[in-house]
């Protein structure tokens, strides 16, 4: 049991970081035309709003949620410590975790249904799908069963995580909570694992340099009016076009 | 002033045979892959009809270019806030259906079928599932107004035409219709480049192309629906958005792009015109009225000193200058008056021109009485009691672009922003042009009625022979100036030379395969 714990809660979570930030840098790096989104959206649109919508806002939402408490856990203590924001805020978590679900079923539910959508489908986006389905479910049912848990994550399991960053994993913690919320943190180590081989590869590419670049793009092969100056000093001139 | 080149077209309506060569070879050479079957990145439409993709100018359905709102532009279905509010679900992006669901026929059916009492049949599969389909809609479906109920009637251009006009254009006796070649008109205020959230889609600084990088295209489909024109098109295989490229590999060898070179008309023309980037945004923001006009306007005299020595200043070789001069899209363009952009309301600065078409615009029809003719026939000869006759003589100088058999408004629609006044000036010229040769050649008009129609539209012999020359006599060269790009040069481009030399052949390229 013990050799078992040290695997899944140590051993793991290691795995699962150093081949997601290798995977993806050699992905970005070397295979960058086989990143994106791969939106089907084009093959069929009107079931898709009723699965992506809900899906995206719901996990969008609940990815900066955890982020937060892991990396400012005294910001949600603080925001808990008055009883009606602490149910504000799990209500509303507990909703997008719904909204999330209800979409990964319309969006599961497409892709085997659709003749158009198979084709375009593999079986790594069935993976995923199953992954994220399972661990949307399994976070639902410890916030109905483990009640709090914006305040007891950021007080219990935020020191846990912090420890496997800082290289000296303290598990006593884990090891004490329920399968439930263990199998939460398991999946959530898959998930990670998965980023690499998966589509899930769009999330890190995310447009936000969209919102402060300007609208028009031109690109030049080389400066020509540096180029052509004499007083520009001769230099290895290697222009990318990215 | 940031004097720029550009690569710019113009294409001759009146030439245009609507032959669809262009569209092939484009075709054979850069779309013939999967997910790219439906793609026509050169495609001619007939008009009126409603186009590929099904009513592609109606922005009210997809929400492409820019619009005016209180003098300044914003993209009108995307853009920062909008497209990032709608990634997840672009609620204006056109499915494959308002395309055409891309097929094929199981020939091998037809051969390997056993022997049977019927003939075997080669059914159609889509080329998306491979399952049979029925076909609803294929590239030129409403080709030479074929299935005008369902098309040509659904312009989206008719608009503005009064339901008699719309009326009159569709009697079976007065039926006309003309076609518009397009492909991607490489704008000087790209909505597609506007709306990409990663910053793939980018304009070439050298001679204004406008590409997709591969690799840093994201499909977040935004461009799909920017697009007022519908040039950039979504690969399904591949998720990847691809667009026409204008032949660059071609121009930087100079050769023409495959469209122009194989087209049989020799409608079409390239060459470089030489732009002030500072006054962009200036001009996309006139009103709708000056449109044509404000873009025209920064399109600058190559001849010019000032925009000369501000060229070189830019780093625009002597070569590209010399070809800016010798530009037949400039003199299409500028010199002569002649060519418009298509729909210049989109507010994009589109750098394709068209020279709306004189026929089918001018042969009026008239109804003659011809029974004085039939009674002269044989009575064992079929008597066609056709009563109408096309009206091509020139008696009356204008009356036929007075009352033209295709309503001005339509061509004013297409390549004026309404505005008939301008189409008709254009149409005039064409036909003075027209009247002159004939002066000269048949000789059946009198030099006075020549003088006067040249005199009508301030053309000087010299011109209208060379917008003859140039229109009809005009050779390859002549069609299309490409300026050098250096070839010799060209590695340097991608790569340092010091570097690159003794590595040709050696390394791998990544193949453009869908990930997971």
């Amino acid at each position: 049991m013990n050799i078992l714990n040290t695997f899944l809660f140590v051993i793991l979570p290691y795995l699962a970081l150093v081949i997601f930030l290798i995977g993806t840098i050699y992905r970005y790096r070397y295979v960058k035309f086989q990143i994106s989104s791969l939106s089907s959206e084009f093959l069929e649109g009107k079931k898709l709003f009723w699965g992506s919508v809900p899906f995206h806002w719901g996990i969008v939402f609940l990815f900066f949620g955890h982020l937060i408490a892991f990396l400012i856990p005294q910001s949600v203590l603080i925001w808990n410590s008055h009883p009606v924001r602490l149910l504000v805020l799990e209500v509303a978590a507990f909703a997008f975790g719904l909204s999330m679900l209800v979409g990964l079923i319309n969006l599961i539910f497409r892709r085997s249904t659709n003749d158009r959508i198979r084709v375009v489908s593999t079986w790594m986006d069935y993976v995923v799908e199953g992954l994220l389905v399972a661990q949307v479910i399994l976070g639902l049912w410890v916030a109905i069963e483990y009640r709090w848990g914006s305040s007891w994550f950021a007080s219990s399991l935020t020191p846990y995580l912090w420890s496997i960053f800082l290289l000296e994993p303290k598990i006593d913690v884990v090891l004490a909570m329920p399968l439930v919320i263990q199998l939460h943190i398991i999946g959530a180590y898959l998930i990670v694992l998965s980023f690499p081989f998966s589509r899930l590869m769009h999330a890190l590419v995310a447009p936000v340099d969209y919102i402060w670049r300007p609208y028009q793009r031109v690109i030049w092969n080389w400066n020509k009016e540096k180029v052509r100056s004499t007083a520009t000093k001769w230099t290895i001139h290697r222009p990318k076009n990215t | 002033m940031d004097v720029r080149s550009q690569m710019s077209m113009v294409f001759h309506l009146d030439k245009c045979i609507g032959c669809h060569t262009c569209s092939i070879a484009c075709k054979n050479i850069w779309t013939d892959r999967k997910g790219a079957e439906y793609m026509w990145w050169n495609n001619v439409e007939t008009k009126p009809g409603t186009g590929y993709p099904s009513k592609w100018e109606d922005q009210d359905i997809y929400k492409g270019g820019w619009e005016n709102k209180n003098g300044d532009i914003s993209l009108k279905g995307a853009g920062k806030l909008r497209g990032l509010m709608n990634i997840f679900h672009n609620p204006h992006l056109p499915v494959i259906d308002d395309y055409y669901e891309p097929f094929t026929y199981k020939y091998l059916d037809l051969i390997e079928s056993p022997a049977r009492d019927d003939q075997p049949t080669a059914r159609p599969v889509s080329l998306i599932t491979g399952k049979p389909i029925d076909i609803k809609s294929g590239p030129n479906w409403d080709d030479d107004l074929s299935g005008t109920p369902d098309y040509a009637r659904k312009d989206p251009n008719l608009q503005n035409l009064s339901p008699a006009e719309q009326e009159a254009m569709f009697q079976l006796e007065r039926m006309a219709f003309f076609y518009l070649p397009r492909i991607c008109n490489h704008c000087l205020n790209p909505a597609c480049v506007a709306s990409c959230p990663s910053g793939a889609i980018y304009k070439r600084g050298e001679d204004g192309i406008v590409l997709i990088n591969q690799e840093v295209c994201r499909a977040w489909r935004m461009c799909v629906t920017a697009c007022p024109y519908k040039k950039s098109y979504f690969n399904w295989s591949s998720g990847k958005s691809e667009k026409c490229i204008l032949c660059y590999p071609r121009i930087e060898a100079g050769l023409a792009p495959a469209c122009m070179h194989s087209c049989v008309g020799r409608i079409r023309y390239l060459g470089v015109v030489l732009y002030d980037a500072d006054r962009i945004h200036e001009a996309a923001s006139a009103d709708e009225s000056d449109l044509v006009d404000s873009q025209l306007d920064i399109i600058m005299d190559p001849f010019d000193p000032e925009v000369i020595a501000s060229a070189k200043k830019n780093g625009i070789a002597d070569s590209t200058i010399k070809a800016a001069q010798d530009s037949p899209t400039y003199k299409f363009v500028k010199v002569w008056g002649l060519a418009l952009p298509l729909h210049p309301e989109f507010r994009t600065l589109p750098m394709l021109f068209y020279v709306p078409p004189l026929l089918p615009v001018m042969a009026s029809l008239k109804e003659v009485d011809n029974k004085a003719q039939a009674e002269k026939m044989d009575p064992m000869a079929k008597n066609w009691n056709d009563s109408w006759l096309y009206d091509t003589s020139t008696e009356e100088l204008w009356g036929t672009i007075e009352r033209a058999r295709f309503p001005l408004k339509y061509l004013a629609s297409l390549f004026t922003a309404g505005d008939e006044e301008k189409v008709k000036h254009v149409l005039k010229k064409l036909m003075a042009v027209r009247i002159y040769r004939r002066g000269k050649t048949v000789g059946d008009i009198d030099e006075e009625k020549v003088n006067k129609v040249m005199h009508d539209t301030g053309l000087t012999p010299e011109e209208a022979e060379q917008i003859y020359y140039l229109t009809a006599l005009a050779k390859f060269d002549d069609r299309f100036v490409i300026p050098a790009s250096h070839r010799e040069q060209s590695i340097e481009m991608l790569d340092f030379t010091g570097d690159a030399k003794g590595t040709t052949g050696f390394g791998f390229k990544e193949s453009p395969v869908r990930g997971a």
